[in-house]
This record gives structure tokens, C-alpha cells and sequence, in this order.
């Protein structure tokens, strides 16, 4: 009995270190007050390119850049700003390239249709072959080349055999 | 027939076409959506005078160009001796803007190697500069009399862009009315 109050005293103290050190782990990451918040500038910053960094989106990086936009975004949120027009404040002073996914324009037409093009051209390639094939006898040769390859192959000895 | 023995040639000679192209492009230049749009508005206090105001309205009806920089840039360290020359010949007035920087070390620095600028606006959380589109100094523009930006050069300025497109363009804007 008194080996288990002791285990339960350990298993407490443990406890209380692993608390204490997540809590300091925790006051390391910035405080956001509001989960809620927290995680729409996530979701905000997941869809926007860190410029500096090339393939790197802002909530991946902790660059001047995305630190800069990760504050502008809050202040704009805190302020009452929708997400769409955070969006387009960052596009008007960026660009779309900061966008992760381009929006549909004349000059990205071809990058958005260009894969289904490829595709629809793929598939055509792949249906005239197959009803080339279809029509075409499977062999081209004559009866008499038949005849050498059976011979050659041994098979119509085969035959033979059998019909002995 | 023959011509079919050809595709592949014909498909891999456009694949280098465009792998060639992709050779000289710039990957970290981004086309700026400011181009042949107003100068976003600043009002900064100058960087050396702290009570005293600088705006882009101060600057009308003359072709300028602004050149956002800072004492920690390596790279505005490699173009800045062009900035001088151009300054000391006088073709076009060369504003500063600081960009997230400390007056004394901006100043510092300005000591060190020149002052290019009639008068630098002081930056020092760098808003203006995100509404100029800044994501890495040194960055230049070129604005017109009406108060549009022309031109973005992102990065040191080089003397063939100098020479090639930034000058000859300053030229033909100041000719306008």
C-alpha cells in the first residue's frame, strides 16, 4: 500500500514537471488570445506566399517578410476586416503571385486549362490506338509465312505428332 | 509517315525552347501590380529631422525616383556608389526611404558612404513600405509628374539597367508634360 502512494507521489511529480515545461514552451510561441483567431490568420496564411522564401507559404516561415504580414493580417482582423478583403489588400500591394493558388485571369488560362488539355489529348491518343488495333488483323503475314513460323517454332511437327 | 519518325525531335526542341527561356528568368522577381498606378500616399518624418514632414504629395509635378534602403541591406551597400554618381549629375531627384532602420545607424551609414538622397523619409516599422509592395531592399521606383510609378527596379540597381531602361525612361517622362 505504501509502495503505491509512493508510485502515485512519483507519477504526480512527473506530471507536474512535463506541466511546467509545456507551460514554458508554450509561452515561447506568440500569444493569441483567441484560438478562434489563431486560426483563421492560419488559415489565411497557409494560402499566401512567403516572397522572400520561394515555395514557402507565410505560416511556414518566420522570415522579416511573413512576420510583417502575419502582424498586418491580425491588426487588419482585429480591426473587423473580412478575409476577402485582406486578400485583396495583400493582392493589391503584391500581386497575385503572393497567392498560392493564381486566380482565374486571361494571362492563367492556360496554367489552370493546361492539364486538362493534356489529359483530353492523352485520352484521344489512347482511344485511336486501341481501335487502330481493334481493326487491324492481329498478324500481317501471309498464310504461306505462317506456315514457316509453325515450322520454325515446331509447332506444326507438334500436330504432326499428335495426329499419329 | 516520316514526318510522325520527326514528332519526338519536334516535341523535345520545344521543350528546350521553353527550358532556355526558363534559363533567364528570374525566379524572386515579382512583377509588381503597382506599375502605371498612383504612388501609394505616405506622410514619414524625415530621417534627419524628426520633426520635420515628408510626403510623396511634396514631390509633384516632378519625375523622382525613390529608393527604399537600410544600414543592414548588404546589397544597398553594393549599389549605393551608383546612387551617388546619378545624384552628383544631377539628371533626376533621388529620394530615400529608410526602411525599418534606426535613425543613428541610418545616419551612420549615410556618413560612411554618402548621401544620394535630397531627404530620406524615416520608416521605422516599415508600413509605407508595405504599401509600396517592399519585400526586399534595396528596391527603386520610378515615379512621374502626375505622381504614377513607372518602374520598379527590385534589388540593386545594375548599370545596365541603369543605363538601359531606368535612365532613358526618366528622359522621356520628364519631356512629358
Amino acid at each position: 500500500m505504501r509502495a503505491r502512494t509512493a508510485t502515485l507521489w512519483l507519477l504526480a511529480a512527473l506530471l507536474g514537471v512535463w506541466g511546467m515545461s509545456s507551460a514554458a514552451l508554450a509561452g515561447e510561441a506568440v500569444p493569441l488570445l483567441d484560438p478562434a483567431l489563431e486560426a483563421r490568420v492560419k488559415h489565411l496564411e497557409e494560402g499566401l506566399r512567403c516572397l522572400v522564401c520561394q515555395g514557402q507559404s507565410v505560416a511556414e516561415s518566420d522570415s522579416g517578410f511573413s512576420q510583417d504580414i502575419r502582424a498586418e493580417i491580425l491588426s487588419k482582423m482585429r480591426e473587423g476586416k473580412s478575409d476577402q478583403e485582406i486578400t485583396d489588400f495583400l493582392v493589391e500591394r503584391y500581386g497575385d503571385f503572393i497567392l498560392f493558388s493564381p486566380p482565374v485571369k486571361s494571362t492563367t488560362a492556360l496554367l489552370w486549362a493546361g492539364p486538362l488539355i493534356l489529359l483530353a489529348v492523352a485520352a484521344l491518343f489512347m482511344v485511336v490506338m486501341i481501335l487502330r488495333q481493334r481493326r487491324e488483323p492481329r498478324s500481317k503475314l501471309s498464310a504461306e509465312e505462317v506456315r514457316r513460323a509453325e515450322s520454325l517454332l515446331g509447332i506444326d511437327e507438334a500436330k504432326d505428332k499428335g495426329g499419329s | 509517315m516520316r514526318l510522325r519518325l520527326l514528332l519526338p525531335l519536334a516535341v523535345f526542341g520545344l521543350l528546350v525552347v521553353f527550358l532556355y527561356k526558363g534559363l533567364t528568368l528570374n525566379p524572386s522577381e515579382v512583377p509588381s501590380p503597382l506599375i502605371d498606378k498612383p504612388a501609394p500616399d505616405f506622410s514619414l518624418t524625415r530621417l534627419h529631422d524628426p520633426v520635420a514632414a515628408i510626403s510623396n504629395k511634396d514631390m509633384a509635378g516632378k519625375v523622382w525616383m525613390l529608393n527604399v534602403w537600410a544600414s543592414w541591406c548588404v546589397s544597398c551597400r553594393q549599389e549605393h556608389p551608383l546612387l551617388v554618381d546619378l545624384s552628383r549629375r544631377g539628371i533626376v531627384p533621388i529620394y530615400g526611404l529608410n526602411y525599418k532602420d534606426t535613425r543613428d545607424e541610418a545616419i551612420a551609414w549615410l556618413q560612411q558612404l554618402g548621401n544620394p538622397y535630397l531627404a530620406s523619409a524615416f520608416d521605422a516599422d516599415g508600413r509605407v513600405g508595405m504599401d509600396y509592395g517592399v519585400y526586399g531592399v534595396p528596391e527603386t521606383y520610378v515615379i512621374d509628374k502626375q505622381g504614377v510609378i513607372r518602374y520598379k527596379q527590385i534589388g540593386p540597381i545594375s548599370v545596365d539597367a541603369l543605363q538601359n531602361r531606368i535612365l532613358p525612361m526618366i528622359r522621356q517622362l520628364q519631356e512629358q508634360a
